[in-house]
């Protein structure tokens, strides 16, 4: 038995690093894939394009679109002279946001209290906004965003020290105190990178040998199902370590992602996820008729281990339905081990019920592809 | 014959795809030791029936005894006994000679001291030592099925299915090739061979006509050739197409072929005198009777029956 694994296992690797291609995705992959939304993903948005009716024109006026622009939330890009065009800016998609600032907004900053100070807190029943943005609301990160700018301080603009005030509750950020979402997604990009190689790799790997006439051949030899799923299990094992190890080193040199598990926790972790991940690829490979099929499969799978994983969007505020699909999948319980241990320092026994779900997604999978691997041709 | 003596016994052997019998009612008794042919156009069901003999389909109906094994039912104890060589090349066009007969060694199971020294004669024996590096799907059509015959022989089987072996092999390789099959033969393996061409048929000790899933004849070469049911006659002189076409309406000649200057001649057996009842036919022609071929056997028990009925249809819409 053992020699007949180890002889599928050595057929795979050789014609592994014989397919050129494929060899350099397994680095590039990882690597491309990690700069891209290690860059570009970004929660926290700024300098969002903005445009501007200013119609009093005033030096105060002046003073708080400097104050405004001190933010870095926006960035004005435009000037409008009047509410109907900054509105047609938006639907354009010119601008996400207008600050529209009405001739009276000298009176308003002077009845303001945040402007004019305790002197003047009896006539806050006389004040008024001062100014209104209009968001382009329909992206929630954004209009939140703004949304922020609604109790900006008017201190400065009224020539006083910033007041400081005593909050309600302190916050302290454990692990990410610098609220730097690469930290968050690095870890996560391990689940998703991983997803997508391993289970592509395998759901090709019954069919491609169907396809290509050598399976009629294999199944009149004594090799067993369970032998076969194995064989082509283990070679791409050693390739998902490869990929963890590309990402994590990468991720901490290049983005500073601070690694505080022990590396026997996250190899076993990643150990297990990448069985769980081949094995499902496996069970695509015995339903798959065509290596189209496959690929179709594998991105049907894929989609919602991105979407619904918790690598986007966390997992707690997803409906019960839909944490009911993500606790099915695999790359779910990885994120939450990954991040785990990469982030929190934890062991893969606090999170034993996630390591039991891969271990018995695996064994399941494996039966369920051995089952329905037959060496007939009817 | 008795049943222990038997590679291969099957009884009204069916296999139906879609309500299509690919395979109908095949009753073979093959013995020990010997080669035996499938001898048939593509679609005549060559490819199920070996599929059905090497236990990769299960028949719709009908009993199949492999070396005294019952299929369905024993596939896998059968596995070492059996060598299968498909009719498309099924090993790894990315893996070198040596790799993907280490390949086949292991998964049966042979140690590494076997597996070497089993290499050592397979490659010498099929001419493959001096290409061991190079990978398969580089090489020509000859030395793939060569490969292909060490890799299905690797394990020394005792029953040999070869499905159509030679279909992408030129003629001097052909020879060659069998002339490896009859070393098999002679060391004891039964081997069972579909093919499409005569000469080849020709070889066999044993062969079976099959045309659309329906064996149409069996016997040995000669026996079939004795028994064909037809004399042959050739014709030679000019305007041998219109002598065709004339000849080919009487109900006694099951067919007319132009071979280079001649006419072979197929006259049903019944007529007593082939070259007397021809000479008014042919007019000044010079005639000559001559030995059956296999091709004319297979002319006579599928094409000829077809053209036949395709005749006596015309006749009845004149």
């Amino acid at each position: 038995m053992w020699r007949r694994i180890f002889a599928i296992v050595i057929k795979e690797l050789r014609q592994l690093s014989r397919d050129r291609m494929t060899f350099g995705m397994i680095v590039m992959i990882p690597l491309v894939q990690l700069m891209l939304f290690g860059y570009a993903i970004n929660t926290d948005a700024r300098h969002l394009p903005a445009g501007l009716v200013n119609l009093s024109d005033s030096a105060y006026s002046r003073a708080l679109i400097k104050a405004v622009e001190a933010t870095q939330v926006v960035d004005f890009k435009r000037t409008y002279f009047s509410a109907q065009e900054a509105e047609a800016a938006i639907t354009r998609g010119e601008v996400k946001a207008v600050l529209y600032l009405d001739a009276d907004l000298d009176e308003r900053l002077v009845r303001h209290p945040a402007f004019a100070g305790q002197a003047y807190l009896a006539q806050s029943y006389l004040s008024q906004p001062v100014g209104q943005w209009l968001v382009d609301g329909s992206d929630t990160v954004v209009a939140s965003t703004i949304r922020s700018l609604r109790q900006m301080p008017l201190d400065e603009i009224a020539g006083r020290a910033l007041k400081t005030s005593t909050p309600s509750f302190e916050v302290v950020q454990y692990f990410n105190p610098e609220q730097r979402s690469v930290v968050n997604i690095v870890p996560g990009l391990l689940g998703v990178i991983l997803t997508m190689t391993m289970v592509m790799f395998t759901s090709a790997a019954i069919v491609r040998e169907r396809e290509q006439g050598n399976m009629e051949f294999l199944i009149t030899t004594p090799v067993r199902p369970l032998e076969l799923m194995l064989g082509k299990i283990v070679p791409y094992v050693l390739v998902g370590l490869v990929q963890v190890t590309i990402i994590l080193t990468a991720g901490h040199l290049l983005f500073a992602v601070p690694i505080r598990g022990g590396l026997d926790s996250i190899a076993l972790a990643a150990m297990l996820f990448i069985c769980a991940s081949l094995t499902l690829g496996l069970v695509i490979s015995t339903i798959a008729k065509t290596q189209l099929q496959s690929m179709q499969m594998t991105v049907f799978v894929l989609l919602p281990s991105i979407l619904l994983s918790g690598f986007m969007f966390p997992y707690e505020a997803m409906p019960i339905a839909a944490q009911w699909i993500a606790e099915v999948l695999p790359a779910t319980h990885f994120m939450r081990m990954s991040r785990a241990i990469v982030l929190r320092d934890a062991e893969v026994m606090d999170l034993q019920f996630d390591a039991l779900w891969l271990i018995a997604f695996t064994c399941i999978g494996l039966l369920i592809a051995s089952l329905r691997f037959s060496k007939r041709l009817d | 014959m008795k049943s222990a003596d038997l590679a291969i016994e099957t009884q009204g052997m069916t296999r139906a795809f879609g309500g299509v019998n690919a395979v109908e009612n095949l009753d073979l008794a093959i013995p020990k030791g010997t080669i035996y042919g499938f001898l048939g156009p593509n679609g005549s069901g060559k490819s199920t029936s070996i599929r059905m003999l090497t236990g990769l389909l299960s028949p719709t109906s009908g009993d199949i005894r492999v070396l005294g094994e019952t299929l369905p039912g024993a596939e896998e104890k059968l596995r070492r006994r059996i060598g299968y060589m498909t009719q498309k090349f099924s090993l790894y066009d990315n893996l070198s000679v040596r790799e993907n007969l280490e390949f086949v060694a292991q998964i049966y199971g042979l140690n590494r001291r076997q597996s070497a020294q089993r290499l050592v004669e397979l490659l010498a024996l099929y001419d493959l030592a001096s290409r061991e590096k190079q990978m398969a799907g580089s090489m020509s059509g000859g030395q793939r099925q060569r490969l292909a015959l060490a890799a299905a022989t690797l394990h020394h089987p005792e029953l040999l299915f070869l499905d159509e072996p030679t279909s992408a092999v030129d003629p001097e390789n052909r020879r060659e090739f069998w002339e490896r099959l009859f070393d098999l033969s002679a060391q004891g393996t039964t081997i069972l061979v579909s093919t499409h061409y005569m000469d080849e048929a020709e070889r066999c000790h044993g062969l079976a006509i099959l045309e659309r899933g329906i064996k149409r004849a069996d016997g040995s070469p000669q026996q079939l050739m004795a028994a064909m049911g037809a004399r042959v006659v050739e014709v030679s002189g000019d305007d041998l197409r219109t002598l065709k076409q004339s000849l080919i309406s009487e109900p006694a000649v099951l067919s007319a072929a132009q071979i280079g200057s001649r006419l072979r001649v197929l006259v049903r057996s019944d007529i007593e005198e082939p070259l007397a009842w021809l000479k008014p036919k042919v007019a000044s022609r010079t005639m000559e009777e001559v030995r059956a071929s296999l091709e004319d056997v297979f002319v006579t028990c599928t094409g000829g029956r077809a053209r036949v009925n395709a005749q006596g249809e015309a006749s009845h819409v004149a």
